[in-house]
C-alpha cells in the first residue's frame, strides 16, 4: 500500500471534523488513519491523514482539503523527510512461564509494560509504522487479545515548520 | 444600539444589498418573521421549501447576484436540501439561512429538530451553526462572502430560536473571520504565455467554454479571443449562451446530447483550451477516449478541477473575467508579432459537420407536434431574447439544442445534480430578478408536477412567467433510455397526458391555462402567452410521445460512438462515422 500522509492545521471550532469527514464520504476518499489533537495555539487545531494512494488521489484529497473553509493548510510530509509516530497500547494474553520472554521483547521495541494482569499484560508502545507492525506480528504469537492506537502522528525533520510559509493572516491567527 | 439576534439578521441582509428573500416562516425561525415586516427587504412567500431555494438559485443565475432563502428548521432546513446540493453542483451562489431549535435542546430530538449542518455538510461550500448573538452580522456577511467569491456556491447559515430572541449591541460592518477561505489571485503571467503560444500553433483547437465564463461575466473577452485566434467554440449545457449561436465559430453544445460537430470537434482537435469547464463525464463520454490527440490548456479558479478528470499541459488558475482578458490581450500581442493563426483549414472542416450533421427532426404537417418545433418557435418569437428556464430531461435537451441563444444569463437550468422540479421555481427567482423581462420556463410534465405549487406564488405576486409544459404524458428521458437500453420494456415512465388537466390547474392557481396540440397552432398560441403580462401562463402542449433526443452518446462509451438518430441515414450515420463532410 502506498500511504501518503498528509499534515492539516484546521480552527479549532465545532463542526470543523464534521467538514472534514463529510469531505472523504462525500468523495469517496479511503484513509488509513485520522488524528487530531490541539496545537500550541489554542484556536488551531492539528490533524494527521494517512491516505491510500492506491485507492484514492492524493492529489485531490489535497487540494479539496484546501477549500474548506475551516481548513488553514494541508502539506504533504515526504516519509524520509518525516518523523512518524503512532502510539498503540496491546494487551497479551500471557502463561507467566511466557511472562519475562515476553517482557524482553518489549525492551526490545522499546515499548513499557503499564499494567500487569494475573494472565494479561499491558504494553505501551511508540513506534514507527513499520517497527509498530512488526512488534504486532511477534506479539499475535503470544495471543492480543485488544488493542487500540492513536492513528499516526508526524513532524517534518529540520528547521522547516508547516507554518513556515503561510501568508502573514494566517500566522497571525498563531497558527 | 441594542437589537436582538433577528433584528441584526434582517439588519445584516440589508447591509448585504438584499433586495429580495424567498421563504416560509416556521416555529424556529419565527423571531425573524417580525422584524422583517418593517424591512425595506421583499419576502416571497413560498408554498414549499424547495421552490425558495430553487428560487434563489433562478435569482442568483439571472442577475449573478446572490439570492436567499430562509426557512425554519427541521422539516423546513430538510426540504431545502434539494435546492442545496443543485446549488453546489451548478456553483450557485445562494446563501440559506435556517432556524434551529433553541441551543439548550440541541441533540435532544427536540421538535423539529435536525442536524443541518451535519446534513449539508458535503453539500454546501460551507455552513455553520451560529451560537453566540454577537457573530449574526460576521457569520451572515462571511456567508455572502464565501457564496459569491471564488468558485460560487451555497452556504447555510443556521440560527437557534434563543440565538435570535438575544440582545446585543449591533455594529456594521463586521470583521470577516476567514483565515483559511483562499481566493484564487492573479494568474501566472507565464502560463498565460505558454497558453497562447500552443493557441497561435494549434492548427485544430477548440475553446471549450463551461459556466465559469457565464459567472465570471467574461463573455466579451471569449469572443475576442475566440476571434483573434480563429477558433471553434463549443459551449457547454451550463454555458448556453457565453457565446452567441448565430456566430460563424459556435458549433453549440457538446456531449451526451451535443452537436455531432461540437462532440467532434472536440475528438478530433489537437487543442483543447477549457475555460471554466469541469471535464464532466456528460461531455467527455468515456474519459478514457475523450480527445485521444489534444492537448489541454485547462482555466478555472477552482485548483480541485485541475487534473480532476484529464491532466492538463498547461494549468491556469484563476478568475476567468482576469484570465480571459489576459489571453485575449496576449493573443492579440502574438497574432501582431507572428501573423494570424493557422487555422482556416480547420473551421472549414468543423463548418462541414455542422452542415451535414445538423440536429434534425420532422415535423410533419397534421402529425403529432414535435417538442422541437416549440423550441424552434420560441426561439423565433422571442429572437433569443427570452430567459430561458429548463427543469431536467428530454424537454431540457431540445430547449438547449433549439433555441438560439445570443446572449448570457439566458439559459438557466440544473446541470451537475439533475433535479426535476427546478424549472418553475428557479423561473420565479428570475422573473423576480430581472422585472419586465420575458422569463419563459420550458418543463416536462414530470418535472413540471414536482413544484407546480410555485404557480401559487408566482400568481399572487403578479410573476407573468410562461411556463411551457411538454406533456408527452411520460418519464420521457427514463423511456428513451428503456426504449434504448432495455428493449423497449417501459417500466414505471407512463404519467398519462390528462390527470391532471394542465389548463384547469393553471386556471385554479390563478394563472392563464392554454393548450396547444397541433403545429400550426403553435406560433398563435405563444403569441397569446408571450403578450400575457401580469400573471402567470401555462401552455398545455401535448408532444409526440415516442420522439427522442438526438444526437446521443450511449452512456460509457466514447463520443466516437456518437448516434445521429433515426433523421439519419445509414449511410450517413457512417459518413459521420468516418469524420466525412458530406457535399451540400
Amino acid at each position: 500500500m502506498t500511504t501518503h500522509t498528509l499534515s492539516v492545521l484546521v480552527e479549532n471550532k465545532p463542526g470543523v471534523l464534521a467538514h472534514v469527514s463529510g469531505l472523504f464520504s462525500r468523495r469517496a476518499f479511503n484513509i488509513s488513519s485520522l488524528s487530531v489533537g490541539p496545537t500550541s495555539d489554542p484556536i488551531v487545531s492539528r490533524m494527521t491523514i494517512v491516505v491510500d494512494g492506491a485507492s484514492t488521489p492524493v492529489d485531490q484529497v489535497h487540494k479539496q482539503l484546501e477549500k474548506l473553509v475551516r481548513v488553514l493548510k494541508v502539506t504533504e510530509l515526504v516519509e524520509d523527510e518525516a518523523i512518524e509516530r503512532e502510539l498503540a497500547l496491546i494487551k497479551v494474553r500471557v502463561n507467566p512461564d511466557l511472562r519475562a520472554q515476553l517482557v524482553d521483547l518489549a525492551t526490545s521495541f522499546r515499548a513499557n509494560v503499564v499494567d500487569l494482569g494475573s494472565d494479561t499484560i499491558v504494553l505501551e508502545a511508540v513506534c514507527s509504522p513499520g517497527r509498530l507492525d512488526a512488534l504486532l506480528e511477534l506479539l499475535e504469537a503470544h495471543g492480543t487479545c485488544e488493542l487500540v492506537r492513536t492513528g499516526l502522528i508526524a513532524i517534518s525533520r529540520g528547521s522547516e515548520t508547516i507554518t513556515d510559509d503561510m501568508k502573514p493572516a494566517l500566522v497571525a491567527v498563531g497558527a | 444600539m441594542e437589537v436582538t439576534g433577528a433584528q441584526a439578521l434582517v439588519r445584516s441582509l440589508e447591509c448585504q444589498g438584499t433586495d429580495v428573500v424567498f421563504g416560509l416562516p416556521g416555529g424556529a425561525i419565527l423571531p425573524a418573521y417580525d422584524p422583517l415586516r418593517s424591512s425595506s427587504l421583499r419576502h416571497v412567500l413560498v408554498r414549499h421549501e424547495q421552490g425558495a431555494g430553487h428560487a434563489a438559485e433562478g435569482y442568483a443565475w439571472a442577475t449573478g447576484r446572490v439570492g436567499v432563502c430562509l426557512v425554519t428548521s427541521g422539516p423546513g432546513a430538510t426540504n431545502l436540501v434539494t435546492a442545496l446540493a443543485d446549488a453546489y453542483m451548478d456553483s450557485v451562489p445562494i446563501v440559506a439561512i435556517t432556524g434551529q431549535v433553541p441551543t439548550a435542546m440541541i441533540g435532544t430530538d427536540a421538535f423539529q429538530e435536525s442536524d443541518i449542518t451535519g446534513i449539508t455538510g458535503p453539500i454546501t461550500k460551507h455552513n455553520e451553526l451560529v451560537t453566540d448573538v454577537e457573530r449574526i452580522p460576521a457569520a451572515i456577511a462571511e456567508a455572502f462572502h464565501i457564496a459569491a467569491t471564488g468558485r460560487p456556491g451555497p452556504v447555510l447559515v443556521d440560527l437557534p430560536k434563543d440565538i435570535l430572541q438575544s440582545q446585543f449591541t449591533w455594529s456594521w460592518p463586521p470583521e470577516l473571520d476567514l483565515p483559511g477561505y483562499k481566493v484564487p489571485g492573479e494568474p501566472d503571467a507565464g502560463l498565460i504565455e505558454q497558453a497562447t503560444r500552443l493557441l497561435h500553433q494549434a492548427r485544430k483547437p477548440v475553446l471549450y467554454v463551461g459556466g465559469g465564463v457565464i459567472k465570471s461575466d467574461s463573455h466579451a473577452p471569449l469572443l475576442e479571443l475566440a476571434e483573434l485566434t480563429q477558433a471553434p467554440v463549443v459551449t457547454t449545457l451550463m454555458a448556453r449562451g457565453a457565446f452567441p449561436d448565430s456566430h460563424p465559430l459556435a458549433l453549440g453544445m457538446p456531449g451526451m446530447h451535443g452537436v455531432y460537430a461540437a462532440v467532434t470537434a472536440l475528438q478530433e482537435c489537437d487543442l483543447i483550451v477549457a475555460l471554466g469547464a469541469r471535464f464532466d463525464d456528460r461531455v467527455t463520454g468515456k474519459l478514457a477516449a475523450f480527445a485521444p490527440n489534444a492537448k489541454v490548456v485547462h482555466a478555472d479558479i477552482d485548483p480541485a478541477e485541475i487534473g480532476k478528470n484529464r491532466r492538463p499541459d498547461v494549468a491556469i488558475v484563476g478568475d476567468l473575467r482576469t484570465v480571459l482578458a489576459d489571453l485575449a490581450a496576449a493573443m492579440r500581442a502574438e497574432v501582431a508579432a507572428n501573423g494570424p493563426t493557422d487555422t482556416a483549414e480547420w473551421v472549414a472542416i468543423t463548418d462541414g459537420w455542422r452542415r451535414s450533421y445538423p440536429l434534425r427532426y420532422t415535423q410533419d404537417v397534421g402529425g403529432p407536434l414535435k417538442p422541437q418545433h416549440v423550441v424552434e418557435r420560441l426561439s423565433a418569437l422571442t429572437g433569443g431574447d427570452a430567459v430561458v428556464v429548463a427543469g431536467v430531461g428530454q424537454h431540457q435537451m431540445h430547449a438547449s439544442q433549439h433555441y438560439a441563444f445570443t446572449k448570457p444569463r439566458s439559459w438557466i437550468n440544473s446541470g451537475g445534480l439533475g433535479t426535476m422540479g427546478f424549472a418553475v421555481p428557479a423561473a420565479m427567482g428570475a422573473q423576480i430578478g430581472r422585472p419586465g423581462e420575458l422569463v419563459v420556463a420550458i418543463d416536462g410534465d414530470g418535472c413540471f408536477q414536482m413544484t407546480a405549487q410555485e404557480l401559487a406564488t408566482c400568481a399572487i405576486e403578479g410573476l407573468p412567467i410562461k411556463v411551457l409544459i411538454f406533456n408527452n404524458g411520460f418519464l420521457g428521458m427514463v423511456r428513451q433510455w428503456q426504449e434504448l437500453f432495455y428493449e423497449e420494456r417501459y417500466s414505471e415512465v407512463h404519467l398519462g397526458t390528462t390527470i391532471p388537466d394542465y389548463v384547469k390547474l393553471a386556471e385554479a392557481y390563478g394563472c392563464v391555462g392554454l393548450r396547444c396540440e397541433q403545429a400550426d397552432d403553435v406560433d398563435a398560441v405563444l403569441e397569446k402567452a408571450l403578450a400575457i403580462s401580469d400573471v402567470p401562463t401555462v401552455v398545455d402542449f401535448r408532444t409526440h410521445d415516442a420522439e427522442g433526443v438526438f444526437p446521443m452518446v450511449p452512456v460509457g462509451r466514447s463520443n466516437d460512438d456518437i448516434v445521429l438518430g433515426p433523421e439519419f441515414t445509414a449511410a450517413e450515420q457512417q459518413a459521420a462515422a468516418r469524420r466525412e463532410v458530406l457535399a451540400r
